[in-house]
């Protein structure tokens, strides 16, 4: 049981400003989740032939600058740096090759995303902290997915934070407990997905992986999703371009959207809300149940 | 007339004033600015007060509400009016979930749309809402009047008792034990009176009536698929 | 085993599967299309307090002498926010139990005999009577899904609020009361058509997980200026989870209520096979406020079938502050006793076996509406005999508590208990007797 925060940026001026938009929506969710909070920011996209990954030591004073040396033996030119408990690497190569180089080499550190332009940012604690522990106020970029956890039924670790990366610059969060969930992580595995943890939530990003891969379209994975996922969700998915939304139909748990010329922002309550610009005048619904909402930027 | 600003004061400021009017009437009308999402706001009040809440409410507002008149400015969280016992709730703007649920008098109006569940398990309240209502409206509904000007979701009035809904748009779906009623003179009437009353212009010849079927009182096992 | 007269027949045998309550079950099902509805809690033997034992005074270990020195038996619950937290004489309370499901009589009774005792009573899921708040010292007010009767009135006439998610006899389940029992005076308190089968809720309208819970408690908080103690009752099942999530919302106190809890009425098949044995669930409820050093800040009561002084004393040596008590309480009342026997076999039962509360016919007058029938039961006398109960409970853990050397009944903790079985050591989490072997801990 959580809070689910995101905001979408329409109007390029304000991405400077994204991450001291988006701290206060955060924070203000802590009620909500107290236990841990993450985020999955969009910008300081790479390349097309790159790739940018997020990595995580459970040591907080893990030696990234040697990992950082070793991996230049996959690519010479790679760029680093290091974020609070986070350290962010861009190299010319492909998530192969990375995860494979990884586990043979430094097994212990772990792929919080990878992509062209996530970076995924989490730990245990309060809101506040965590904003403040990876300088959030300061980041910028195109579009922020967020969330703070209150853990029901898994244990409060970082690998059960939310956001769960599901696929290249994807990532999902979750309000509400879902029921199928561990059948649905015995099928999974044997598709040939990996889990770190017992959290459904990290089922249900699984399984969104698992139908992109073979060839669904977002839309399409998210509907079928409605059929294959049992119990009570609000989901918010951030893709390279933009983000989508998700209720079940029953639609217990809440969601509350806000669209300006500017930005559209979504939130477990209007209270994550009151703080962006423009808000007393923008367009303030609810999504419906059982449907697919996508906001992307065009190319 | 006295003003409360939320965003210098709390919440639980505000309701401590609005509770002790219940012992001393010393101020009728208050205004309450920049409620900013915040919730509970005017919840539990007994006495006739007139609160006008300038922006966006949280959860709750106007919970077991008695006899006070709560005007919200904006749009309304879930739960508006919950539990209301009498007096009157009006919003501008739209109401989330469960508005008015499980109350069992007075009147509350919604000038915009109201999402899932309105009047869920109402006990006799008056809803009447401009625009939609959202799925599952008057589930368990056992007393009152739910008003619907625009359009319903699915399932309305699922596993309805005794409450009264007249819908004027297109009902989604209906629900368990939920039927198309005939509108007698009587009903017409009551119609109106409850869309003159919330100060809503419509033609209440134009709505349809919606009660319960009643063949889910007693169980019978020809029913077992409704439940 | 019957045994036909015929010397030369085999003797019968019954299958343990299909045995003649099966057989009797099946039966039923096919003529009625309907399943099975009763009363009470869970028949069939779990696991329970009597696979428990307490380790007495010894050399090392110095009983108190009786009455002299002192065994206190006094609580607080509900000091976390409230202004006013429930101050009880006995950690023995009655729990939640309607008016509809119970005669008003009965209500009243439970009020009388838990003032004179000192401890408090609860509403249950039809709303607060006047016979109750009237005669009830200390009257907590329950917040059911289906809201029936409820207003703000009557919740700040209360000492405290239990928002209930659920009990030990159907977690997951609503109310539930047949027509027979929805009288005038039920069905104006509920809402109700009188004569239907109430269908109930099972979640609540207005709020679904602890996330919106902890908004819930601070409306309920607000209307009530911050006064009374929320309660949060579960049934039994993931207890270690949702007593973590209850803290996390708000709860001041924890009320938790395992298989063997009461019911007035609901499905045979989610009494005995839905939640678990209170046993099991008391260690994994402290454990859970431990871990968040919320242990004794936040108060635990514990229900389902707590019959003796022995069973409050291995609740609160195991982590409880509480207990309550609902099946034990109807039947320190009258309910099935043997001078209704008669009765109870013109009902096609007998005394000391019926549990069809839900038919509203009770020969005790308890569980009825009928006002002949509940005439039989004097509430004052009822009272009394309530009180001479909860007395001999409070005597009996204190007994026990003397034993274990403690001076107040709350510093009973597990090292004084061992376990006669193994799945009772495992549940409990205390060893196995004459070894150091927990099942299950490493």
């Amino acid at each position: 049981m959580c809070g689910i925060v995101a905001l979408f940026l329409k109007n390029q001026a304000l991405e400077p400003e994204l991450g001291a938009l988006f701290e206060p929506m955060l924070v203000s969710m802590t009620t909500r989740g107290p236990d841990s909070a993450g985020f999955a920011i969009y910008g300081d996209e790479v390349a097309a032939a790159r790739i940018k990954v997020t990595l995580r030591h459970p040591d907080a004073r893990y030696d990234w600058k040697a990992l950082a040396n070793a991996l230049r033996g996959v690519d010479a030119q790679l760029e680093w740096f290091q974020n609070a408990i986070v350290a962010v690497f861009k190299l010319s190569t492909d998530e192969e090759k990375v995860r494979a180089w990884l586990t043979s080499n430094a097994p212990d550190v772990r792929v919080l995303s990878v992509g062209r332009s996530i970076e995924i940012l989490k730990d245990v604690g309060l809101p506040a902290d965590i904003s403040r522990r990876f300088g959030l106020a300061r980041m910028q970029g195109s579009h922020i997915i967020g969330h703070t956890r209150m853990a029901t039924e898994s244990a409060v670790t970082l690998q059960g934070s939310h956001p769960f990366s599901t696929g290249l610059d994807l990532c999902l969060v979750h309000n509400g407990s879902l029921s199928n969930h561990n059948r649905l992580r015995a099928l999974l595995q044997r598709q040939g997905l990996d889990f770190e943890t017992d959290n459904d939530s990290e089922v249900a990003a699984g399984y969104l992986t698992w139908r992109l891969m073979n060839g669904d379209s977002l839309q399409k994975a998210l509907e079928a999703a409605l059929t294959d996922l049992d119990g009570f969700f609000t989901f918010a998915i951030g893709t390279r371009d933009g983000f989508a939304v998700l209720r079940d139909p029953i639609a217990c748990k809440p969601a509350v959207l806000a669209e300006t010329a500017d930005y559209v922002a979504m939130g477990s309550e209007y209270r994550a809300l009151v703080s962006l610009p423009g808000i007393e005048s923008a367009k303030v619904w609810e999504p419906e149940p059982a449907q697919v909402y996508v906001w992307e930027r065009q190319h | 007339m006295k003003t409360f600003d939320l965003s210098s004061q709390s919440v639980r400021e505000l309701n401590q004033a609005l509770h002790d009017q219940a012992r001393a009437l010393t101020e009728a009308d208050w205004i309450v600015r920049n409620p900013g999402g915040a919730h509970s706001v005017a919840c539990g009040l007994d006495q006739d007060l007139r609160v006008t809440i300038e922006g966006h409410c949280g959860y709750y507002c106007a919970g077991m509400n008695q006899r006070a008149h709560v005007v919200v400015n904006g749009n309304a969280g879930v739960g508006l009016a919950e539990n209301m016992m009498s007096g009157f709730v009006r919003v501008r703007g739209d109401a989330s979930q469960s508005a008015g649920a499980t109350a069992h008098g007075g009147l509350l109006v919604i000038e915009g749309n109201a999402s899932a569940r309105c009047g869920i398990s109402m006990k006799g309240v008056d809803i009447v809402v401009k625009g939609d209502v959202g799925h599952m409206s008057a589930f368990m509904g056992q007393a009152g009047r739910l008003v619907v000007c625009g359009d319903a979701g699915d399932a309305l009035g699922d596993s309805l008792y005794e409450a009264r809904l007249y819908v004027k748009g297109t009902v989604r779906s209906l629900g368990a034990d939920c039927i198309e009623k005939a509108m007698r003179e009587e009903h017409v009437a009551e119609l109106r009176e409850l869309l003159e009353r919330a100060g809503i212009d419509a033609d209440a010849s134009a709505f349809r009536r919606y009660g319960s079927a009643r063949r889910l009182y007693n169980f019978k096992v020809d029913n077992a698929s409704a439940y | 085993m019957p045994q036909p007269t015929d010397d030369n027949l085999p003797p019968l045998r019954e299958s343990a599967t299909f045995d003649r309550g099966v057989i009797h079950e099946i039966q039923r099902a096919a003529e009625t299309g309907i399943y099975d509805i009763r009363g009470w809690g869970a028949k069939r033997r779990v696991p329970h307090f009597d696979d428990l034992l307490f380790l007495g005074a010894s050399m090392s270990r110095y009983p108190l002498e009786g009455y002299r020195e002192k065994c206190g038996t006094d609580i607080v619950l509900g000091g976390r926010y409230a202004k006013k937290p429930i101050e009880l004489a006995i950690p023995i309370t009655i729990a939640g139990m309607s008016f509809g499901a119970l005669s008003a009589q009965a209500k009243e009774a439970l009020g009388r005999g838990a003032t004179i005792a000192g401890t408090s009573t609860t509403s249950g899921d039809g709303g607060m009577t006047a016979e109750e708040r009237g005669q009830s010292k200390t009257l907590i007010y329950q917040y059911l899904p289906s809201r029936y009767g409820m207003n703000p009135v009557d919740l700040r006439k209360a000492d405290a609020i239990e928002v209930v998610l659920g009990q030990g006899a159907k977690p997951g389940g609503g109310g539930m009361l047949l027509g027979q029992k929805i009288t005038d005076r039920v069905a104006k308190m509920r809402t109700l058509p009188v004569g239907v089968d109430q269908r109930s809720a099972c979640r609540h309208p207005d709020w679904t997980g602890p996330d919106d819970l902890a908004i819930k408690i601070e409306e309920l908080r607000e209307i009530t200026d911050w006064e009374k103690p929320i309660y949060v009752k579960i049934g039994a099942t993931r207890t270690y989870y949702d007593v973590k999530l209850a803290v996390k919302a708000g709860a001041d106190v924890v009320v938790l209520d395992g298989m063997q809890g009461g019911t007035a009425a609901t499905q045979d098949v989610f009494i005995e096979h839905v939640g678990v044995p209170i046993l099991a669930a008391i260690p994994q409820a402290v454990q859970a406020l431990q871990e968040m050093n919320m242990h004794r800040q936040v108060q635990l009561i514990v229900s389902g079938g707590i019959r003796s002084g022995a069973d409050v004393a291995k609740c609160l040596a195991l982590g409880a502050d509480a207990v309550a008590i609902g099946t034990a309480a109807l039947i320190a009342l009258g309910c099935n006793h043997p001078m209704w026997d008669a009765e109870y076999r013109k009902l096609g039962s007998a005394a000391g076996f019926y549990d069809d509360y839900h038919l509203g016919r009770d020969p005790a007058g308890i569980s009825t509406q009928d006002p002949e029938l509940a005439a039989r039961l004097d509430p004052v006398a009822g009272g009394r005999r309530l009180a001479n109960y909860l007395n001999v409970l409070t005597m009996e853990t204190q007994i026990l508590a003397r034993a274990c050397g403690k001076s107040h009944v709350l510093n009973l903790e597990p090292e004084d208990l061992v376990a006669l079985t193994v799945e009772s050591a495992a549940m409990a989490r205390v060893p196995l007797a004459g070894t150091t072997w927990v099942p299950g801990r490493p």
